[in-house]
């Protein structure tokens, strides 16, 4: 049970990594969750798929650069501690 | 719940320390950790024997002298008005605005929410009002002391498994933090895919 608040930071930066590495062309479309494909008018409410997709889509254009940032400090930290 | 055993020990512990600091001028609370204890249990035997009695040795051991630092610390730090700029104090008051009933009917409620029947929070001009005086309004009173509870029962529980030390303390407590984060993203996700708006403030 040694669940400790650093893997905890490790887990969330696997987890983001992995959601950025979903590519749209290539994987997503051939699912059903493109961010082109239908999701949804203007007045409906959004299901849980668009809520999903928009949040894919939104995880993968913010957190693109900084994801650069805090993936070379890991590797970098990881390098000499070990 | 075991609230008064818990705080028994923690309220006991400061009086002796805090009276033999003050005796020894201002430089008490710098020296090192290790000194204030061996001056405090000679003085703690005589003074505090009338309020609670405490297990022989209990000032002596690292983790009271540990826990007496971080609490003063924690005091001196709190009142610093740099401490306004990131974590806004005053709106935070408004969830430790409780009273013992308030506590107790929220616990109640917690436990058995069958027969409560209005759930609406009462507003005061466009705020919620205070929890001393609606038992619906949001708290962090008690989740703080639940989580309090939570470490030292869980080191009572290692204690009686011969399997204390106090690192064990602080590891429980930074799980225990860990958990609470993750659920706290868990059920926020989880509102933001069903779409479900909630307004707080």
């Amino acid at each position: 049970m040694a669940f400790t608040l650093y893997s905890l930071l490790q887990a969330a930066l696997l987890i983001v990594n992995a959601i950025a590495v979903l590519h749209e062309e290539r994987f997503l479309r051939h699912v059903g969750w493109g961010s082109d494909q239908g999701i949804g008018g203007f007045g409906e409410e959004p299901g849980i798929k668009a809520q999903i997709t928009n949040l894919i889509r939104s995880v993968r254009t913010v957190m693109r650069v900084p994801l650069i940032a805090v993936n070379s400090i890991t590797i970098v930290l990881l390098l000499l501690f070990g | 719940k075991r609230r008064v055993p818990a705080a028994a020990p923690r309220m006991a512990d400061p009086h002796p320390l805090f009276d033999d600091t003050s005796a020894a001028g201002s430089g008490g609370a710098h020296r090192g950790y290790g000194a204030p204890p061996p001056a405090a249990s000679s003085s703690s035997s005589s003074s505090s024997s009338s309020l609670y009695p405490p297990p022989a040795g209990f000032l002596s051991e690292p983790v009271s002298s540990l826990a007496v630092a971080y609490g003063s610390s924690l005091a001196a730090f709190n009142l610093l008005p740099q401490l306004d700029r990131f974590i806004p104090v005053g709106r935070l008051k408004y969830y430790f605005a409780v009273d013992t009933v308030y506590v107790g009917r929220k616990l109640g409620l917690l436990i058995f929410p069958f027969l409560h029947q209005d759930w609406q929070v009462r507003y005061q001009q466009d705020a919620p009002v205070a929890p001393r005086f609606d038992v619906n309004a949001p708290d962090l009173y008690i989740p703080v002391m639940a989580f309090i509870t939570y470490i030292l029962v869980a080191g009572l529980a290692l204690g009686t498994q011969n399997r204390f030390s106090p690192d064990s303390l602080g590891l429980q407590a930074s799980s225990a933090l860990a958990w609470l984060i993750l659920e706290v993203l868990a059920v926020l996700l989880s509102l933001y895919l069903v779409t479900v708006n909630t307004d707080l403030t």
